[in-house]
């Protein structure tokens, strides 16, 4: 069974669906108990770094987040949900997030925010995520991301106005600043990609 | 690595049918909100947007429910539009479904609703569509209310530029001269929205021959919506894509 945390507002719906094509058990959740059990621990988010991390905390979540680091269990951050597991972002003012993944979170220098739309990225070669779809765009909406490299870890990056992380490959840790569960074709193959790792 | 221009069909819904611009010789299938809208997404179409035109209370379910059943099946990126007046209506139509939310009239009457809802979920959830024409304001352009009947008293690019620094995330411009002409979009108002504008465009209005897409996309528009010439079957999706492509643009195959 596949945990999504539902920790405030935001389209879940979608998310759940997406991963049912890849694996027939997903439940959408704020349960700790079934968030510690789930064989995989989805975290989404939409909306500002400090109000996610202030939902998150209000129904626990930062504890079910911890639990799963400590046993090592597979976690998937998408868009803000893989913000909050870096350390810190500087969207409106400071805010420390789960640090399961070292860096910070700014904002992108580009001339147009929020970066929307389709973008291709760049995968590792050992990349177990992006397999079969190395070549094929993902859809972002953000304005905001980590942009330092993840020592021993699978980096994918992607530029818009810079370079930044577009998805990272941790131990049992994977996330993506896009959003998959939107991505069409491309993102039902790399959801199932990783459904398969688990 | 570029971002891709975006090609966005718009379907108008009232009583759970798409209601304008449909082919009504084909009711049975192409009515339906759910069935185009999975039409479109195997075409290519990069995003979708559903405006309820009837936007009545009693309609509230049936849009949520079209919004419900198509997050369900199709998996590319949603904008409903339509009646929308409050923070928790934005709320209920995320939780169906969506992933964006186009507000016109409300945030006219009552601008601070683009502060509450962009301060709750964040200006990336929020689409402000200007139904705008040319006018003898400042900027040459003003915003209307009603189809583009009546003036909203508002200069189009004061307002644009006063709702991103409230928090919208992006500006569906409608032509509302050039919209139902087919004779291509208002560039020199694109233009215009595109230098005072710091978050992406859309052009909306006039869409008619295939060129007119990459005009658009000249002027600066960063996606292009149209209705009926994709409801009508004139141009296919994939076809727009590839003439497109051919002239250089990055687009997603």
């Amino acid at each position: 069974m596949i945990a999504i945390l539902d920790y405030g507002s935001g389209n879940l719906r979608s998310a759940q669906r997406a991963f049912e094509v890849a694996s027939a058990n997903v439940v959408v959740t704020r349960d700790a108990k079934t968030c510690s059990e789930a064989s995989a621990l989805i975290v989404p988010g939409v909306g500002a770094f400090a109000a996610c991390m202030e939902q998150l905390t209000q129904v626990g979540g930062v504890e079910i987040i911890a639990d799963r680091v400590a046993k090592e269990r597979p976690i998937f951050g998408i868009c803000v949900g893989m913000q909050i597991l870096f350390q810190s972002s500087s969207e409106k003012k400071d805010t420390q997030g789960v640090g399961v993944l070292p860096g910070k979170v700014d904002e992108l220098k580009a001339p147009i925010l929020p970066h929307m739309g389709w973008n291709r990225v760049a995968p590792a070669h050992t990349s177990k995520l992006f397999k079969g779809v190395e070549d094929q765009s993902f859809y972002f909406v953000h304005s905001y991301a980590a942009k330092s490299c993840i020592p021993d870890a699978t980096n994918t990056i992607t530029n818009y106005g810079e370079d930044f992380l577009a998805a990272v490959e941790k131990d049992f840790v994977v996330a993506t600043q896009f959003h998959p569960e939107k991505s069409g074709a491309a993102g039902a193959k790399l959801i199932t990609n990783w459904v398969k790792t688990l | 690595m570029t971002l891709a221009k975006r090609i966005i069909p718009c379907l108008d819904v009232a009583g759970g049918r798409v209601v304008k611009g449909v082919n009504f010789k084909d009711l049975k299938d192409a009515g339906d909100p759910v069935e185009l809208a999975k039409k479109y997404g195997l075409e290519g179409a990069d995003e979708l947007t559903f405006l309820d035109i009837s936007a009545s209370v009693e309609e509230r379910e049936t849009t949520l429910e079209i919004v419900r059943k198509t997050a369900e099946q199709v998996f590319i990126p949603l904008t409903v539009g339509g009646g929308i007046r409050s923070a928790e209506n934005v709320n209920e139509l995320l939780r169906a479904g969506a992933d964006k939310i186009s507000i016109n009239t409300a945030a006219i009457a009552r601008p601070d609703l683009i502060n509450e809802i962009s301060d709750r979920f964040g200006n990336q959830v929020l689409v402000l569509s200007v139904d705008a024409r040319r006018a003898q304001t400042k900027s040459g352009f003003e915003v209307t209310t009603h189809g583009g009947r009546q003036s909203a008293g508002l200069d189009a690019l004061a307002w644009i530029g006063d709702a991103i620094l409230r928090g919208v995330g992006e500006i569906l411009l409608n032509s509302m001269d050039a919209d139902g002409t087919k004779s291509g979009f208002d560039i020199e108002m694109l233009s215009a929205v595109r230098k005072i504008s710091s978050v992406p465009v859309i052009a909306s209005g006039g869409a008619g021959k295939i060129s007119d897409f990459a005009e658009a996309l000249t002027a600066g528009a960063d996606a292009v919506l149209a209705a009926s010439v994709f409801h009508f079957g004139e141009l296919r999706i994939s076809d727009v894509k590839n003439d497109l492509a051919k002239r250089g643009f990055p687009i997603r195959a």
